[in-house]
Parts: C-alpha cells; structure tokens; sequence
C-alpha cells in the first residue's frame, strides 16, 4: 500500500480530531493510531513529525511552535551515549519547567536505541536516557512519580534501514503527556 | 545473497537444497550456506526404500541429507550421481561406492506398520573396511519422522568425526511479523534446522532474550505485555506461565545456573541497570554489582561459581567477571571498543561474544586461555550468540535485506550460513541443551 505523505498528515490530523473529542484514558489508543499512521513498510517519516501532531492534538503543552523546544517531544542522542546534547536539555529543561507549572500533569518517557550492539544492552542503555531526562526534569522539583520512564530499547525503531540516518531518529527519549 | 566466496563443492550444494526446499512447498525457512570446509567427508545417503511404495510427508534421508551438509563437515552425494540405490546391506557393491570416493554411505527402510505408525531403520557403512558402523530401528509416528531424521544425522555425525551430533535439539527466537499497529511477536521453538516452529506466546508487545533451563524443559524470557519489559518461565510441557521479576522498571537479560536453581537477571530498580540473582526455591534476589554505569547480559560459568556480564563502567561496553557470590569485579576483554552479549562454550574454554573491532558488530570469540578475541563472522549488526550443546555451531541473529535473520558460524569460522525463514523477521535465537 502506497500513501502519500499528504495523505498520511490528513489521516494523522482526522484521527487527531476525532480523538480530542475524547477524554482520559482514550488518549492512550490516540497515541497508538498516530503510530500505526505514521509510517509504512518502506517510508521513513521523521519522528519529529509524529510527536509533534501528537503533542499538540492530544495533552501536554498547547499552541507551541515546533521550533521552541517546548514544542518538541522527542530527544535525540549520540550513538552509545545517555548524555544529553545541548538541544536535548533544552527541550528537557522547558518540559520540565512545564510540568513544574502544572503540577497535574503525568508523562511517559520512553528510552529508544539504535539497533547496534546486543538487544539486552540497548535495554539499559534506553533507560538511561529516559533517566536522564527525568533527572533534568527533576531540578525543576517534578515530583518523580509523576514520571513514568519505559525503555523499549532498539524493539521499537521508526526508522527501519540499517544507516546513520534512521540510527540517529532511534535514538531517542519519547516525551508522552498522559 | 551469497556473500562470500565459496568451494566449488558447495555450489552444488546450494542446488540441492533448492530442489529441498521446492519439494517441501511448506517449508519455512531456506539455508544459504555461504562459506563451507575443503576438508567435508564425501558420505552418500541412499535414499531409503519405502515399502509400500507411497509418498511420505517426510523423506528423512533428505533430511539427513541436508543435516550433514549444513554442518560443513560432510559433503553428501547428489542422488543423481549415485550408481546404484541400495537398501539392504547384500545389495551394496561397496567397489561402486570406492569408485565414486566415498568414505561412508547410509541405506535404509521406511515400512508402514500401522494408519500412523512407521518403522524406520538405517545402517552406516564404511566403505573402506566394507563393514557397518552403526545401525538402528525405530517406530514412530509421522509426526516425528522428521526427529527421527536429525536422531540418524546425529549418529553418523558422532560416529565419522567422533564428536556428538546436535541436530536433534530445539531452537527458540521471537518472531516479528506485521508492522506498527498490527506488529505481532510469537517466541517460537523449532527443530535446530528450523522445521517443525510452534509458536509458544504471541504478543502485540516486544518479546525479548528466551533462555532455556538446563533440562530444556523451560524457557525465561522478557515480555513487554504490561507495556515494560518482565521476565517470565513458561514450563514448555505444561505451558504454565509465571512471572519471575516484575519489579518497577526494567526485568532484563535472565539466565540459568548451570544446576537450574538460580536465575541471574538485570534489573534496574535500585537506580540502574545491574546483575541480580534470584533464588529460584527461596525466591530470595541477591544484588552483584553496584556501579552507576550499566551492567547487564548476565551468563554463568560452567561451574556455577562465577559470573560474566556486560558493562558500560569503562565507557564502552566490555566484558567482566564477578564470584556468583558476589564481591570486586574484574574486567575481561580488553580488545576492540565493544564486547557484550558473553555465551560460554559447552566446554568452558571461551566465550562467543559481539564485538566490534571497527568493523561492525560481529560474532567472534574470547579465548579464556590466551585472553585474544577474533571475529568469525562476515555478516554485519550481528546479535545473540548462542553455542549449539556440542559446542560445534554458534547461532546468532544478523540483519539481511532490511530483516532480522539467524545465522550459524561454525567455532572456527570456516562454515558459514544463513537460515532463512518465511514470513517476518527473526531474532534472540537460543540453542537448546541436549535433549
């Protein structure tokens, strides 16, 4: 099945529309839709674009622009590595400043790896960079167990190939606002 | 598809197993068998006379056949070659077998007994000293016609090179088929040659790292069923489940003491990622390591007294070993920027890892004695080393054609294949114990 890109952005936005009409819980098999039309078999669409439409249909901080690190929700990281780039604790910091301002909020973050090295490492490695996040997050005197941290380790790529480009969008720590 | 240069023999080969698979229209995987030995045994399989005369499911010396092959220590006759097909010792003119250079040939019966019930016998005969070597009868069902097969393979093979056949074993691997919304992972057992799957769980959710007990009778694994990552045992007789670490955050990477009594486990709920052991009687966890870096992938010596693991303390992941009681660890691998994913030998002499020397991540070994690691394989994004119980083969998962594949590299490297499965892609092999 082939579907444009235009197409899929329609899908993604329907889907969007028809969830907020729904309430609580019904925000987490929103997130799972976005998922399963974000991509297909062959197609590589950059995760920023996910949870981006996500973020802004669904909870979390509205109306943001997606340049402002407050509008992104997906942290990316060098290879082998749980230290957080200069972008990445920006966009830790502003959640984290978010979360201090609103003091109902949970979120997610979910720890990814690239698919290099062994599977049961990659596990590990994820969750540091979940904890990490969380640890930025943190100083802004977010309460821990409003954050869940989950690592899927390299069980859960969005980009398929076996290159640097799809490496460097796997690498990352999910922000998902409940 | 065929990476590597390989001997002329073995193009042959490739050919019958393509006719192999065409006869079988449900097989589920194919072997490419891209690198093999000079030095294969040249044996001749004699296709068994079947009495009556009917169509098997199961033609077993086919599997035998293909058993011997892919172990790249024999070099099997094509049946096209073959001067005569005898089945009952008087009928072999062994003068025919010398002339064709055969070392040995397997001749056989497959007689229906009963609706479902066969008896099938076979003999090994040297054709040097014309005398047999092994010979053997057995009563089945159809069903295990095919076990039966990779019992024949394992005698031949014992008796020709001296050391214990493992193709009557089992594999278990996860199973991806689907994509994002409808992406389902089955843990799957199959024969060691890949036939024979049953799907064992089935998850919308990752499954991870199978393990098989000692006594093969269990399997630990991880499953993201509750959206993270626990380690389960599934008895593989019963099919009973249970949970054997669900603490909060991540359950990782079990595995089994030699004596089956104890599970050695990462678990990330004192901060990060570091080796536990769980009393499997007592239920009792006791903490190994404590280190701000990340230490798992837990695999016990054959003796039971200490543990390998993998640690990031250095920067980069490398090997290292701690007393199973607990105690100052020491680092192990010192060569190439990565070594992880340690699997120990049956004997004990060295340990199957991923390292990468900068050329990518690829099986190689650890030798304990001499402390040097060489890489085995050509493939690249290797994963899961897992040694088949006669320490001969070494099982992993590669990546082919944008897919998780499993892949065998034999201890020395000199024989190389690739299983390929139909269907989606596959990962996390483990070699079952002996059965």
């Amino acid at each position: 099945m082939k579907v444009t890109s235009i197409q899929k952005i329609l899908l993604v936005i329907a889907t969007s529309l028809l969830m907020s009409a729904c309430a609580g819980k019904k925000a987490q098999e929103s997130v799972q839709m976005d998922d399963a039309a974000g991509m297909t078999d062959d197609t590589i669409v950059s995760g920023t674009l996910d949870s981006d439409v996500m973020g802004m249909d669904l909870a979390g901080p509205q109306g943001v622009d997606a340049n402002d690190p407050l509008g992104k929700r997906v942290i990316y990281f060098d290879y082998n590595s749980a230290t957080l780039t200069f972008e990445g604790e920006s966009i830790a910091q502003a959640h984290g400043q978010y979360l201090a301002d609103h003091p109902n909020v949970f979120i997610t973050l979910e720890g990814h790896a690239d698919e290099r090295g062994t599977s049961e490492y990659n596990l590990a490695l994820a969750e540091d960079r979940a904890m990490i996040v969380s640890q930025i997050m943190g100083v802004y005197g977010v309460a821990l167990d409003r954050i869940q941290l989950v690592s899927y380790g390299e069980e859960r790529p969005v980009a398929l190939s076996s290159d640097e480009a799809a490496y460097s969008l796997n690498r990352r720590v999910e922000i998902v606002y409940q | 598809m065929v990476k590597h240069s390989f001997y002329r023999a073995w193009l042959q080969f490739s050919v019958i197993f393509a006719l192999l698979v065409s006869a079988h229209a449900h097989a589920v995987l194919t072997i490419d068998i891209t690198k093999g030995v000079k030095a294969a045994i040249p044996i001749a399989i004699v296709p068994f006379q079947v009495s009556p005369a009917q169509i098997l499911s199961e033609s077993i010396w086919d599997v035998v056949s293909s058993d011997l092959a892919r172990s790249g220590r024999f070099e099997p006759l094509a049946e096209s070659d073959m001067l005569s097909k005898p089945a009952a010792v008087k009928q072999v003119r062994y003068k025919d077998w010398r002339l064709l250079k055969m070392n040995a040939i397997v001749i056989g019966n497959v007689r229906q007994l009963g609706a479902d019930q066969y008896e099938v016998s076979f003999r090994l005969l040297d054709v040097f000293n014309e005398n047999q070597l092994a010979g053997n009868k057995y009563v089945v069902k159809s069903a295990l016609l095919r076990k039966v097969a990779h019992k024949i393979s394992d005698i031949v093979y014992h008796k020709l090179t001296g050391i214990p056949g493992a193709f009557d074993t089992k594999i278990a691997y996860v199973m991806q088929e689907g994509e994002r919304k409808d992406k389902r992972y089955m843990l799957q057992i199959s024969d060691a040659d890949g036939y024979r799957p049953v799907t064992i769980l089935e998850s919308r959710h990752p499954i991870m790292s199978p393990a098989w007990s000692p006594q093969a009778d269990k399997l630990a694994y991880v499953s993201f069923e509750k959206k993270r990552a626990q380690i389960y045992l599934q008895d593989l007789r019963t099919g009973k489940r249970s949970l054997v670490s669900d603490f909060p955050r991540i359950n990782s990477a079990p595995a089994w003491s030699p004596d089956g009594r104890k599970l050695a486990m990462s678990l990330s709920k004192d901060g990060n990622s570091e080796v536990y052991i769980k009393d499997m009687s007592t239920g009792a966890f006791t903490r190994l390591t404590t280190n701000a870096a990340i230490d798992t992938e837990p695999e016990w010596s054959k003796d039971g007294r200490n543990i390998i693991f993998t640690s990031g303390r250095a920067g980069k992941p490398q090997l290292y070993q701690v007393s199973a009681l607990g105690g100052t660890a020491r680092r192990v691998t010192f060569q190439g920027g990565y070594n992880a994913g340690a699997a120990y030998s049956p004997d004990g002499r060295e340990l199957a890892l991923i390292t990468d020397m900068g050329g990518g991540f690829k099986v190689g070994i650890y030798d304990i004695t001499t402390r040097t690691i060489r890489t085995l394989t050509s493939t690249r994004l290797d994963e899961s080393p897992s040694f088949s119980p006669n320490g001969e083969m070494i099982l992993y998962s590669t990546v082919q054609g944008g897919k998780n594949v499993l892949a065998a590299v034999s201890r020395d490297g000199s024989v190389q294949q690739v299983l390929r499965f139909s269907g989606g892609s596959v990962k996390a092999p483990a070699w079952s114990p002996k059965l």
